[in-house]
């Protein structure tokens, strides 16, 4: 049976508290709220705390709001299940929902939160492994080794973003609200990731994400797709968000992001250029997804072979550009 | 030391070297149990409760074998603690079958052939419990769909589907007990 | 009539036995029909004990260090600092355990624990008993281990090479475990009078059962020394011999009890290095030792599915005909023998039993590579020839434009005849089961004519019923069971089957219900327990309902004639006139004039003292004599066919399966839900073998296995799972218990190449690959052949090929080197 490693355990009531408790502790201290990515990492021991602190309790910390103007306020703590039945965020924030509604499977999306897959460890097969697998390699430069198997002479970690959310929540233009022990800030989603496969959050340690909005869309569309091999279970090898907004016939605002395919989200904003002002037809959506193509890297260390994730991205972006101007 | 908060139900755990002492309420009935704070409740069922109704596949969140209710839903008690299932209402297998017999669901299993080697099999029946809670008459695509967090290898699910539906046409019989 | 009595064989038909024909003449109470099996209410209510599920007072737990390099000379193991821990009670290594084991014979190369050399990633070291499951994990980052590296071999392409050093010491030569090469017939002249000539490689992926359950064991030493051991073994004659053989003590102070396994499917056909570690921890420390292994250790264990290399050279006449077949294969064994003699001789032994092949050559090696080893997995080492002959099926169909299933029906074995390499068939519904699939799915209307991107494809194939020949050689009965009857009408039936999930308790208890005329409920199965139950080899080869079953019906009659005996004069009926029915035994002309079985039972108990009863079976002699011919002879052969229709995503190279139109031989079902469930189970086994699931490694970074996990090891869930409309053929074999054949495993086989056959009618290329991954459909739609394929198959190397005529060209049986049976081992 695969263990969990012993910890102290702290169940605060309010995040004012739960801060408190990581400014004390220091790193070794970690906030676990659904436990669907840190549990299963620290019980293949490639994450560590000798401080857990439960979320759950947290008053205030889950649900979902709307505000009259179409703003929806998503506690960071929500379940996955939770925001895939909200209706308001089903229509307020369809491509967020639908990417919700593919994480893995029911059963963990009852457990996992919004904020948890935002703030998902980057993924890698040399990464995801016991550490007895993990010693057969030497280990690798995200945890406990010097090397990054995938691209050995890389002086950079290569794992993977695997956020079915995240790249939803960019092209919706959602803000992350951060709560710290001495303050509190509201920055965009997109800001919170940083091209590292190690330090790959852009959030201080002792920083707690606390909710997400999604500003009104107004009359722009949105969906996601997302590749995988099963229609379970399986995180993304390649996955696509795109909002897009059109005046009469001609594309007024687009928001295309790729994740999947690197240690952060990639947003394409070559692609969104071509479709700027332009009437989105097949050869504009082709030249468009072309674009979307380019920026994607993938590397040998998820499922499929990295060559065809990144062919995906572009049919992937065709269709979802094609979903939203049929 | 372990000390239960005012409420009760958000026990903290200071040393890690310690057993917390704790109820949980399992199958309807409280129970007083001691066990590490890093203890998942899918050992705490196994090991310090004895109830191995209760199955592993994996321990990481990648089969589903390990489903119990949690409250109603489905939860993988191989990635909940006991610590955190505390104050909350557990169901496992073994609280199923009643006085009167086997669950519907149980009964519709056996009777399929929907439980062969049997040992995803409960995770399937709590998941597919929940479900009929929810929607009493669900649909192929809505059993496809909630089960699809669940791996079994010896079915192809196709018998689980007809044994799920013969539960829901049960329990919506007139004069059904449950 | 005692046990003792019952050991004499087959007796005359009596009376009684005549009377028991009549009443099955008349119909079956129990058998064809679907009663919920024996375990159904103990597996939906959680009550089965699955070996993790045991413990007892004062247990300990067992954790085993595994070797973190791919192939190293061991050269010390400092065990001090962890025996030092608190908590851990004893630390064993290799020394402990000196004496080799294996499941074949031949292949006696496995210890419980490395003691010269490790062979793969994952090979154990080291095992510790703790008192709880985290000091012993513990306990092995203290144990000290020092290798002297050696070069590694991944490839069976460079293991034939026999560059670098042979992972074992044994075999035909360097890493070239076996060799063997085999001629019925004259091939070459067969092939050169073609009309067409067909000739290509195939590559079919390794995979692994995954069973749920992981496997886990528990021993205890009893208080008058002697070991029991509970373990999820589908095998547990095999592991009492090999735990008594390692252990050195005499076979009858062992007890195994195979619990019930959470699955199995082959995965636990070996007996494993863990079970035999904690039965020697049980025995140092005198307190019960439970392992239960981790998914990551399960894959580890692995015995799978071989990746297979392959080539078939395939002749036909302009009229369809087959007039020849040469196939080759080249199998990647891993890193221990296992079942892998008999696995090389399956990738050569099924190809004839189909469609009749007059001429046909098969050459075969198996290599060691540093690799978890590769074993019997459902089908074992047919369903890879299988994929490449139902291919190039589908191809010859195409090019000499007749319909598949035409090509197919125009030239199926016939029953009760006698193939090139001398196995001999029985019933064969293999036509009936083609038309039924091929009706019921529309193929006529459907094939080549649907839109593109949707295709139909149709493959079938066979399976034994049962390895005609045991393990290891012996003229003993392959299935022993025992019955005893209780004056309250209860019965006890005692053997040494292993219930794996496919129900064999249930076609046990079934059989024996049948012939008594009791109810389902009456009857205690006790099963796999090796100081209780007769010997049943096990749960492999599919081998348990026909075996299992005609020693359950022995037993059956046997206690039948007693009770018979008696009630026919207290009834003052005749024998034959005497049916047991409805709990009940009674005049079959005047139903009214009975007695309830349990009355039945008390005056033949009182007339000839306690009712014991024993039946065995023993599979009938093969005709094939030559060497080699004890692979593929079995006692009858089931049959299959399968249509699925597809949707190939030209885009992205996704193949979806949207339907299986699936039809089984099956002689005759015991159980038709328990039938039906295998073959569903079956056909989701071989959609993940076909689209998904694959054992790969990182042969550049170790020899690490890429994805131990069930997260990254693709088995399909409930999405992929398509609609599977199902078609039972009945057909009696005369070897069958009444009539009943095989379903757990030759349904799996037509998946794949239907599947391969189907993508190339929707999109016009074939994947000659498995796993049909869309990366492999795309590639294959930007070649301009149009073509899936694997690299060539080295040269195999082969020099002696031994040379067997047929039954048309007069042979006998025997090659005419050795001219007499073989003692080479067989297995599923």
């Amino acid at each position: 049976m695969m263990r969990l490693p012993p910890f102290r355990w702290h169940a605060p009531k309010d995040l004012a508290e739960v801060v408190r408790i990581l400014a004390g502790e220091g790193p070794a201290a970690r906030v676990v709220a659904g436990g669907t990515d840190l549990f299963p990492n620290m019980k293949r021991r490639h994450q560590k705390a000798s401080t857990l602190v439960g979320l759950a309790g947290v008053e205030g910390f889950s649900g979902v709001t709307s505000t009259p103007e179409g703003d929806v306020v998503i506690g960071a703590g929500t379940t996955l299940r939770a925001l895939e039945r909200d209706a308001a965020a089903a229509r307020l924030a369809p491509a967020l929902v639908e990417a919700v509604a593919t994480i893995s499977t029911p059963v963990l999306r009852n457990m996992g939160t919004i904020g948890g897959n935002v703030c998902l460890d980057t993924r890698c097969n040399y990464y995801n492994q016991t550490w007895e697998w993990r010693r057969a390699i030497d280990f690798c430069m995200k945890c406990d080794g010097t090397t990054c198997w995938v691209a050995p002479s890389s002086p950079r970690c290569w794992a993977v973003n695997s956020s079915d959310g995240v790249p939803a929540l960019i092209a919706l233009g959602a803000r992350a609200r951060l709560v710290g022990p001495d303050d509190e800030r509201e920055v965009p989603v997109g800001d919170l990731f940083r091209d590292d496969g190690i330090e790959y959050l852009a959030k201080r340690p002792d920083e707690v994400l606390a909710s997400l909005i999604v500003p009104a869309q107004g009359d722009a569309v949105s969906t996601y797709r997302k590749v995988r091999r099963r229609g379970a279970f399986d995180f993304p090898v390649a996955g696509v968000a795109v909002r897009l907004r059109r005046d009469g016939d001609r594309v007024a605002e687009v928001a295309i992001v790729v994740n999947g395919v690197g240690s952060s989200p990639i947003r394409c904003t070559a692609a969104e250029e071509l479709l700027v002002g332009e009437v989105p037809d097949a050869d504009r959506i082709a030249a468009a997804a072309a674009a979307a193509w380019k920026p994607a890297r993938p590397l040998d260390n998820t499922d499929h072979e990295h060559s065809w994730r990144k062919r995906m991205v572009r049919v992937e972006t065709k269709r979802a550009l094609e979903a939203l101007t049929a | 030391m372990t000390v239960a908060s005012e409420d009760g139900a958000r026990p903290t755990a200071d040393d890690p070297r310690r057993k917390a002492h704790v109820i949980l309420r399992v199958n309807g009935e409280d129970h007083e149990v001691a066990f590490l704070p890093h203890k998942t409740l899918l050992e705490v069922l196994r090991e310090d409760m004895g109830l191995t109704g209760t199955k592993h596949g994996c321990e990481l969140g990648e089969c589903g074998t390990c489903t119990v209710l949690v409250d109603g839903e489905p939860q993988l008690s191989c990635l909940l603690l006991g610590l955190q299932s505390v104050g909350r209402d557990i169901e496992t297998v073994e609280g199923m079958a009643g006085a009167d017999g086997l669950h519907p669901l149980q009964q519709a299993f056996a009777e399929l052939g929907a439980a062969q080697c049997g040992y995803c099999t409960p995770g399937f029946l709590l998941t597919a419990e929940a479900l009929l809670r929810n929607d009493p008459q669900p649909s192929r695509e809505r059993i496809v769909e909630e089960l699809s967090g669940n791996l079994c290898r010896c079915t192809g699910y196709l018998k689980i589907y007809e044994a799920v539906e013969q539960a829901a046409a049960a329990r919506t019989a007139p004069g059904a007990g449950r | 009539m005692s046990a003792a009595d019952a050991s004499k064989g087959d007796a005359p038909r009596t009376p009684e036995a005549e009377g028991l024909a009549e009443q099955l003449r008349e119909g079956y109470r129990l058998i064809g029909r679907s009663p919920v099996k024996v375990d159904g209410p103990a597996k939906v209510t959680g009550a089965t004990r699955f070996a993790d599920d045991l413990s007892l007072p004062r247990m300990l737990h067992a954790k085993l260090l595994r070797s973190h390099v791919a192939h190293a000379r061991l050269v010390r193991i400092d065990t001090s600092a962890a025996e030092a821990l608190p908590g851990v009670v004893a630390v064993l290594t290799g020394e402990a355990l000196p004496t080799s084991f294996g499941i074949l014979p031949v292949s006696q190369d496995e210890h419980a624990l490395c003691r010269d050399k490790v062979r793969f990633v994952g090979d154990p070291v080291a095992a510790v008993a703790a008192v709880d499951e985290e000091t012993a994990f513990e306990a092995l980052s203290h144990i000290r281990v020092e290798y002297e590296p050696l070069d590694p071999v991944f490839e069976p392409a460079e293991a034939i090479k026999n560059e670098i050093e042979p992972i074992h010491d044994y075999g035909d030569d360097g890493n070239v475990h076996k060799r063997v090469s085999m001629e019925f017939g004259n091939v070459a002249a067969a092939l050169d009078e073609s009309d067409l000539l067909l000739d290509h490689e195939f590559f079919y992926e390794g995979n692994t059962h995954l069973p749920m359950e992981q496997h886990a064991t528990l021993a205890w030493q009893e208080p008058d020394g002697r070991i029991t051991i509970w373990s999820s073994t589908q095998t547990p004659h095999y592991l009492h011999r090999a735990t008594s053989k390692v252990l050195g003590l005499s076979p009858s102070r062992v007890r195994i009890i195979a619990c019930p396994n959470g699955g199995g499917f082959g995965g636990k056909s070996d007996p494993f290095n863990h079970e035999i570690v904690v039965a020697e921890l049980a025995r140092r420390t005198n307190r019960p030792v439970k392992i239960c292994l981790t998914r990551e250790e399960v894959f580890y264990c692995h015995r799978g599915r071989h990746p297979v290399h392959m080539r078939a050279t395939m002749g036909f006449r302009k009229d369809g005909r087959i007039t020849g077949l040469h196939f080759r294969t080249l199998l990647d064994g891993g890193a221990y023998g296992s079942y892998g003699v008999a696995s090389t001789y399956y990738t050569g032994a099924l190809q004839t039993v189909t469609y009749e092949i007059p001429a046909y050559r098969f050459d075969g090696v198996r290599t060691f590579t540093n690799k978890p080893p590769c074993g019997p997995k459902r089908g074992h080492g047919t369903p890879q020839p299988r994929f490449a002959l139902e291919i190039q099926m589908d191809r010859a169909a195409e090019a000499l434009g007749i319909d598949p299933a035409d090509l197919r029906l125009m030239q199926l074995q016939p029953a009760h005849g006698i193939t090139a390499n001398w196995l001999r068939i029985g019933s064969m519904g293999l036509g009936p089961c083609i038309e039924k699939v091929v009706e019921g799915s529309g193929w006529r209307e459907k094939r080549g004519k649907l839109p593109r991107g949707r295709g139909i494809g149709l493959a079938c194939s066979s399976y034994i019923c049962g390895a005609g020949l045991p393990i290891y050689w012996n003229a003993m009965p392959h299935s022993g069971v025992t019955l005893k009857l209780d004056r309250g009408g209860g019965v006890a039936v005692f053997c040494g089957e292993t219930d794996i999930g496919q129900g064999s308790d249930t076609v046990l208890a079934t059989c024996v219900a049948e012939i008594l005329g009791v109810d389902l409920t009456d009857i205690r199965v006790t099963a796999a327990d090796t100081d209780l139950t007769p010997v049943d080899l096990g749960s492999y080869s599919s081998r348990v309902t026909l075996m299992v079953g005609n020693a359950a019906i022995q037993a059956a009659e046997r206690a039948r004639e007693i009770v018979a005996r008696t009630a026919g004069k207290t009834l003052g009926v005749p024998g034959n006139r005497l049916r047991f029915a409805e709990g009940r035994v009674f005049d079959v002309q005047d139903p009214d004039r009975g007695i309830t079985f349990s009355e039945a039972v008390s005056q033949a108990e009182a007339e000839h003292g306690t009712i014991a009863t024993a039946g065995s079976y023993t599979p009938p002699p093969t005709p094939g004599r030559y060497r080699g011919a004890g692979v593929g002879p079995s006692p009858a052969y089931s049959y299959s066919a399968a249509v699925v229709e597809v949707d190939v995503d030209e885009e992205t190279g996704v193949v979806t399966v949207d339907k299986v139109w699936i039809a089984h031989d099956i002689g005759q079902s015991i159980n038709e839900m328990l039938v039906i469930g295998q073959v569903e189970g079956s056909v989701y086994m071989g959609l993940g073998e076909a689209l998904m699931e694959e054992m790969t490694y990182r042969p550049n970074r170790f020899g690490v296995h890429k994805i131990p996990s069930l997260l990254d090891y693709k088995s399909p869930t409930t999405k992929e799972m398509p609609e599977v409309v199902t078609y039972l053929v009945t057909d009696p074999d005369p070897n069958g218990p009444f009539g009943a054949k095989e379903v757990g495993q030759g349904p799996l086989l037509p998946m794949m190449p239907a599947i391969a056959n189907a993508v190339y009618d929707a999109v016009g290329v074939r994947v000659d690959m498995t796993p049909i991954t869309p990366e492999r459909v795309l590639k294959a739609l930007e070649r301009e052949d149009r073509r899936c394929a694997p690299k060539p198959l080295p040269d195999l190397r082969i020099e002696d090929t031994v040379r067997i005529k047929t039954l048309a060209e007069g042979g006998d049986g025997t090659s005419p080197r050795t001219g007499r049976p073989t003692k080479e081992s067989t297995a599923p």
